[in-house]
Formats: structure tokens, C-alpha cells, sequence
């Protein structure tokens, strides 16, 4: 989708309003009128919005001094008119993520966007917040601009969109009415067969305490304190979902355990015995802890090795992948094989650089390497993150599957759907502390929602705090 | 797409030479030179005798060495700019041990070496590498900086320490020698040395622990992606400052041989021996690979060698416009993403 705003085509034509463009660089895309709401957000943090909306087009004095008292007016203007109360005052790094997004929709518009491309804009929304884009999204069809939805959660399709195409490895498989169709239908076009959404699971078995966390902080890069007194128990045999908006200490809470960042106090034990502030060897060692981590990209793999190199990742030092610090290939390749084969990651060999493959075949990859050395405790952190609804469907299987065989599972993950599918158990998490501990069965994604936006809910009169 | 990468990587520097030496043709005709009278030259002065030879292999033993030096940090991610500084005090180093010793040569020769190695290893790898990983300050910087130390230093040593205010100390013992008389009498009495022997085994030494140890797959994963060694429970300070302090043992390594062979002792020096910034423009042209770099170090040996001889007196080129024809193989090389953009294309084409 990136090819719209600012990567060249190979072939084939794009035409806005009728005539063909040749959209090279952002710039180009702009003056057509295509604006770009990306998934990470581009803003500069210690700006104000008005600052922030106006970069690289600033209105000028006659002195050439930029006017921002102008932009000022002009975007709260355009603030109003959209019902997008945002204030042109404020700093980014102040004001909440949902309100980030709003600026970056500011920023299309003012720079006089009729055709708004948003890729993924839900990922990091509470459901409160989805709903509120939702009705912006709509408002703006009011006014006559056009919308692109890149997304892969089918509900936010059926709420908003008219048509759908479906792309498939760089296809466009079809576009349906979106009147016409159910998720189904998407699904099953999506994946090019019949997907089972539920996913299938028995009742949990929970036996002995894996993990067990006591009072943890955790420090980030700032000296914040980010995890505030956490407490959280995962048992053998069960599945527990961390449901949360992205920055309430997740990624910190998931670095403590796995040795990545140092508790600043607390304990965190693996089967009773003390793990925080161990290296991260230390702890992969222990028979204890694998780990699927949020980004693939920047910790789970080391893109430029191959498949068979990066299977070792872990384990290089070790028997029988090295002897006398010489690593046997024939040995690290023959395991590459069997991983490939039983997590059926498709590459053409285990040879190829793991860059080369599929994001969906990466994370089969590393889920392979993780939870061959059988691990105690797995946590998978954002696991089918931007992977399709196969591959996710496969990964949910496999997760479940190791909780069957005795292991205890921690999800950390930002979308609900994939927390209530799979979690025999839910932990809310909001400002580096776990607020509710819930069964999926016994709660809804409104409680959910409230919960992960740091509202307190009475419920059958107890409160959680 | 591996053979097609590899492929690549040899095409790509061989092409850059090739144009390198087109445009030095260029300009030795714009600036009234004969190209094929100063080529023919160039080739005399590095191949035309057994003494031409034996020279010019000499030359390369040093450029291989600190070839080898910028690649192996480059492996890890490293820019070590400090070769310059590493090979002066390696040289110092062996020299050092080569005069103040009595001992039998098995013991001798091997002990002198080796203090290059190590202070190599230390000036260049440890003080720098542990700054890195530790303080984060940026290596190249440091190392920079520690070249004028070394020089400055070093210089200061031999007038002070090492002799009473001379420019250049005695001879090192015969026992520390790298010379061999049969070398020298085989190459009609070139300088030529057994250094050649050691630069190249450093060479395998340098494949095998990139390719085939766990050493070797620490520091390819740390240069790769830091956060992924991290991750994995790799020590990533650990594996920056010993990439450091191999990368400066090799180019301690070719201060030694020109301390141990190729002079037999040590001057003051009224500026660097850029041996160690050579070895930048070598290890970028031989792809930071092992093989890679033993041949763009010989390759350099040859044009330093050749342009020294035979081509101002020969062919009356002057040494500059050698240098010149050097600097532009470096560009091209540099800009090697040029000549791949145009393979690729014609390839596009092709089909």
C-alpha cells in the first residue's frame, strides 16, 4: 500500500480522478490530494499539534516568518468541523495515543487530503477509542472524502466500509459489497479456504504455580516506573491473557521476566525459584522461559542469517550444534529441518535468509525454536501481529496445544478478540498494574474495554480496583 | 540468490577495478601520459623481476594484516578507524621486545610478534572496544583520537626511552628477525620476509572464527542486529570489545612485521604510515571477507609498489597520479551500489 505515497511502481499505472500519476514522492501524493494515516504514527514528540500538523508545508509571513497563528485558526477549524476536538495547543508527547491519531488525520487534512489511506489505525486503540474513530471515519464520508481501510480485523470492516478488496501476497483477490458479504466470506477469501474462528479448546486443567510475580517495578530508559507493583500467577496448563492498551508497562513486564531489562524491585519466581535480575541466558537456561517477542524484526530474528542459523539463535553454544566452540552446521541445519517441517514454515531451504520469508513464516519459525526447548513458561507477546488469518489460526492451535502438554502460557496482547478467543484466564492491566483477573466466559469486551481505559466496574458488588 | 549474491560480490569489486584503472587511463592521457607506457610500468615495477616481486609481496603482508583488522570489527558492526594507531604501537611493541631480549629464537621471535598482537589488541581493541560497549562512545571517534596518541607517543619513546634523542633505534636482535636470507636471496635480495606466511594465516585465522565458531556467530549476529543478540542471551559488550581487540591484533600484527621484517627497527615518524588507512580502502574492496582481503591487499601492494619503481622513472608518471588511480578504485568500490544498480538493470533486461 506504501506504493500510493511514496514507493515507485515496477509496472502497472495508479490514475487519480481519471488521469494517470506518477506518484514518486510523498510530496506528489499530496498535491493529488492522497493523504497517509500510518500505523506508526510520524509525529515529532516535543511539538505541539499545531507545530506537528504544519511541518514541511508552513504557512508564511510576508517576512518569511512561519504564521502559526494562522495554522493555529485554521486547524481548529478544521477540529471543529470534523468533531475531532483536538487542541492545536497541546504537546504529542502530552496528549493520549487515540488523540495522537486524530493529528495525524488533522495533518491529511489540512494539507487539503480528499482521499484519506489509514493502515491498521485500530491497533492501538481501546475499544472506546475504535468506536470514536469510527464516527470520525464516517463523519468524513459526510463530507465527501473517499477512505481506504488497510486492516486485517474483518469486524472494522463490516462496521465501516462499502467495499472490500481482498489482497492475498500482493493480489487483489476480489472486491464485494460489503452489504453482500459476512466475515466468513472474507475470511475464507482472505486465507483461499475455510477458516474456523473459534478456536477449539477444552477446559483448562491449571496445576502447579509456574510463574509467580510479587510486587514487581520496573524501570524504563527514563527512570519511569512503568511497572507499578504488579502481581501475577500463571499455572501449569493454562492460558493467561495480559489485556491492555499498548504503553501500560506490557513490553516492561515481559522484559523483566525474560531478563531484557532489570526489575527495579519485587520477585519474580520460575517454579520457586527467583529469577529477576538474572541475564538472559541465565534464565533460557533454566529450563524456564521461552519467548515469542512482540517485534519479530528487532529481537526475534537476526534478519540477514538463514532460517537454520537463526533456529540456533538460542541454543548455538550448546551440544550438539558445537563443539569445542566449532559449530557443526550439518547438526544446526538437520534440527533447522525438522523445526521447518513440524511448524510448516515455508522457505524454499533452510538456508535461506530468514529476511526472505513471509512475516507469517517468521513467526512459525521462531514459534518452532521457542517451544522446542520445551519451555516451562512460553510467553508470546503480540504473537499474530500483522499475520493473516491462517497463520494465525495456526498459531492459536499451537499455543493451545503447548498448554495441553503442561506448560504455562502468558499472552500478552493489544487485541481482544485474540485475548478472549484463547485466554483460560484474563489479566487487565492498566498503568503497570494487573486491575482485574476475569474469566473470558464471564465478561464481555465492554467490561474489557472500560477496564483497559482505567475505569473502575462494579460488578455484582465488588470492586476492582 | 546466494550464488547470485556471491556472484555479485566478486563482480562488484573486480568491475570497480577495471574502472578504476579506465579512468586513471583517462587522466594519464589528459595530462599528456602515455596510459600504456605507465601501465606497462606500473606492471614492471611490481612483477618485472624477482627483486620487483619480492618487494611488492612485502608491501602487501602489511595491507592484508590491517585489511583484515577494519574487516573483522566491520564483521561486528565496528568501523575501526584506528588501524593507523594499532600498527604504530604493534611495531613499537615488537620492536621493543625484539632489543630488549636475549633468548633463543624459538622463544624470541614468537615473544616479539606476539607484543604486537597484544598492544595492538589492547590500544586498538580493548581502551576503544570497552568505551563502546560500556560509555557508548562512538568508536570511531575513539579511535581516531588514539591514532595521534600512538603517534605522538610512540615517537616520543624512541627519542626518549628507547635511545638518547636519535631518530631511529638500533637493530632488533637477530633472534627476533623475521628476515630470512633465503627469502631475500631468491628474490634478488628484496626485503621480502616471512611475514607474508603469518599475514595469511591470520587470513584463515579470520575465516575460521568468523565462519566455522561460536565466537564467530556471536559477532556476525551482534554487527547484524544487536537487539536480536541481546535478546538471545548473547553478551553484546562482551562481543564489541573483543571484535575490537581481535580487529587491533591483526593490525598490531602488521606493525610487527614491518618492525620484525621488513626494517629491523623503529624511526621516529613525521607522520602516519596510513598502512592502517589503507587498510580501510582494502578490507572495503575485498568485501570484508577473508579471501577478499588478502587479495585487494596484494592488489594494493602491487599499484604501491609498481607506482614506486618504475613508473615516474620509467615512464615519467608521477607517484601522485598513482595515488590518484588508487583513490578512484576506493570511490568506485565505495560507490559500489552504483555498479550494482547497473548490473541489475542489465540483468533486468536480459530477461
Amino acid at each position: 500500500m506504501y506504493c500510493l505515497v511514496c514507493i515507485s511502481l515496477k509496472k502497472g499505472e495508479i490514475r487519480v480522478n481519471g488521469k494517470k500519476v506518477n506518484l514518486t514522492n510523498p510530496n506528489i501524493a499530496n498535491d493529488l490530494g492522497i493523504g497517509m494515516v500510518h500505523q506508526h504514527f510520524m509525529l515529532v514528540e516535543p511539538f505541539t499539534v499545531t507545530q506537528n500538523i504544519v511541518l514541511g508545508s508552513e504557512p508564511k509571513t510576508k517576512f518569511g516568518k512561519i504564521d502559526l497563528a494562522k495554522a493555529r485558526k485554521e486547524i481548529q477549524e478544521l477540529s471543529d468541523r470534523y468533531g475531532l476536538q483536538v487542541n492545536p495547543d497541546a504537546k504529542i508527547s502530552e496528549i493520549s495515543v487515540g488523540m495522537q491519531q486524530r493529528v495525524e488525520i488533522l495533518k491529511t487534512l489540512y494539507r487539503g487530503a480528499e482521499v484519506l489511506i489509514f493502515d491498521e489505525p485500530t491497533a492501538v486503540l481501546t475499544p472506546q477509542e475504535i468506536g470514536e474513530l469510527i464516527e470520525i471515519m464516517r463523519s468524513l464520508i459526510k463530507e465527501d472524502k473517499s477512505i481506504i481501510l488497510i486492516t486485517h480485523k474483518l469486524k472494522e470492516i463490516m462496521q465501516v466500509c462499502d467495499r472490500c478488496t481482498v489482497i492475498r501476497k500482493g493480489k487483489g483477490i476480489g472486491t464485494v459489497d460489503v452489504a453482500d458479504t459476512n466475515t466468513n466470506e472474507l475470511a475464507s477469501l482472505m486465507v483461499g479456504r475455510e477458516v474456523n474462528f473459534k478456536t477449539e479448546k477444552t477446559i483448562a486443567q491449571p496445576k502447579d504455580t509456574v510463574l509467580e510475580i510479587r510486587d514487581l517495578f520496573v524501570r524504563d530508559l527514563r527512570k519511569v516506573d512503568l511497572v507499578k507493583g504488579l502481581d501475577l500467577v500463571v499455572r501449569a496448563g493454562e492460558i493467561v491473557g495480559v489485556a491492555g492498551v499498548d504503553g501500560n508497562g506490557q513490553s516492561e513486564l515481559v522484559e523483566a521476566i525474560t531478563g531484557l531489562t532489570k526489575a527495579r524491585s519485587g520477585s519474580i519466581k520460575l517454579l520457586n525459584k527467583e529469577i529477576s535480575n538474572l541475564s538472559p541466558r541465565k534464565i533460557t537456561e533454566s529450563g524456564g522461559v521461552g519467548h515469542i517477542p512482540q517485534d519479530r524484526h528487532k529481537h526475534g530474528l537476526v534478519l540477514d542469517y538463514s532460517v537454520g542459523e537463526n533456529i540456533v539463535l538460542q541454543t548455538y553454544y550448546q551440544k550438539p550444534f558445537s563443539k569445542a566452540k566449532v559449530l557443526s552446521y550439518k547438526e544446526i541445519f538437520d534440527k533447522a529441518n525438522k523445526i521447518v517441517k513440524e511448524y510448516d514454515v515455508r522457505t524454499p531451504n533452510v538456508y535461506t535468509k530468514a529476511r526472505a520469508l513471509s512475516g507469517g513464516n517468521q513467526q512459525k519459525a521462531i514459534i518452532g525454536r521457542e517451544v522446542d526447548r520445551s519451555p516451562k513458561l512460553l510467553i508470546a507477546t503480540q504473537p499474530t501481529r500483522g499475520l493473516d488469518v491462517g497463520a494465525i489460526e495456526f498459531i492459536h492451535k499451537k499455543l493451545i496445544e503447548e498448554r495441553d502438554k503442561g506448560r504455562a502460557i502468558l499472552l500478552v496482547s493489544f487485541e481482544l478478540d485474540e485475548i478472549m478467543n484463547i485466554s483460560d484466564r484474563i489479566a487487565v492491566m492498566f498503568d503497570g498494574k494487573i486491575v482485574a483477573d476475569l474469566k473470558p466466559e464471564e465478561t464481555n469486551e465492554q467490561e474489557l474495554g472500560l477496564l483497559m481505559a482505567g475505569s473502575q466496574v462494579n460488578k455484582a458488588g465488588e470492586t476492582s480496583q | 540468490m546466494t550464488s547470485n549474491n556471491k556472484l555479485f560480490g566478486i563482480l562488484v569489486p573486480v568491475i570497480s577495478v577495471i574502472i578504476g584503472l579506465l579512468a586513471g587511463a583517462v587522466i594519464m592521457l589528459l595530462s599528456g601520459h602515455n596510459p600504456i607506457e605507465g601501465y606497462a610500468a606500473l606492471w614492471a615495477g611490481a612483477f618485472g623481476d624477482a627483486y620487483t616481486i619480492g618487494e611488492t609481496i612485502r608491501r602487501s603482508t602489511p595491507l592484508i594484516l590491517t585489511g583484515l583488522a577494519v574487516a573483522f570489527a566491520f564483521k561486528s558492526g565496528l568501523f575501526n578507524i584506528g588501524a593507523e594507531g594499532q600498527v604504530i604501537v604493534g611495531w613499537l611493541a615488537a620492536v621493543w621486545v625484539g632489543l630488549a631480549m636475549d633468548a633463543p629464537m624459538i622463544i624470541h621471535l614468537p615473544l616479539a610478534i606476539l607484543a604486537g598482537a597484544v598492544a595492538g589488541g589492547i590500544w586498538g581493541g580493548f581502551l576503544p572496544g570497552f568505551l563502546k560497549a560500556k560509555l557508548g562512545v562512538h568508536e570511531v571517534i575513539i579511535t581516531i583520537m588514539m591514532n595521534y596518541i600512538a603517534l605522538f607517543v610512540t615517537n616520543e619513546i624512541i627519542r626518549s626511552v628507547l635511545t638518547d634523542q636519535a631518530t631511529s633505534t638500533e637493530a632488533i636482535a637477530g633472534t627476533a628477525s623475521l628476515a630470512s636470507p633465503w627469502l631475500q636471496s631468491i628474490t634478488f635480495y628484496s626485503r621480502m620476509h616471512y611475514g607474508i606466511l603469518i599475514a595469511l594465516f591470520a587470513a584463515f585465522v579470520m575465516w575460521f572464527i568468523i565462519e566455522r565458531t561460536t565466537y564467530g556467530y556471536e559477532l556476525k549476529a551482534v554487527g547484524y542486529n544487536r537487539h536480536a543478540s541481546n535478546y538471545s542471551g548473547m553478551n553484546v559488550s562482551k562481543n564489541i570489545i573483543l571484535s575490537m581487540v581481535i580487529g587491533g591484533a591483526f593490525a598490531g600484527l602488521a606493525g610487527a612485521m614491518e618492525g620484525l621484517g621488513t626494517y629491523g627497527s623503529i624511526s621516529v615518524m613525521s607522520g602516519f604510515t596510513n598502512l592502517g588507512f589503507d587498510g580501510i580502502a582494502v578490507a572495503l574492496l575485498g568485501s570484508n571477507n577473508a579471501l577478499g582481503v588478502v587479495l585487494a591487499g596484494l592488489l594494493f601492494g602491487v599499484l604501491k609498489e609498481g607506482a614506486g619503481g618504475e613508473m615516474p622513472t620509467g615512464a615519467g608518471v608521477p607517484t601522485e597520479l598513482v595515488d590518484i588511480i588508487i583513490a578512484l578504485i576506493i570511490f568506485f568500490v565505495a560507490s559500489s551500489y552504483i555498479i550494482r544498480w547497473v548490473l541489475l538493470r542489465f540483468k533486468k533486461e536480459e530477461k
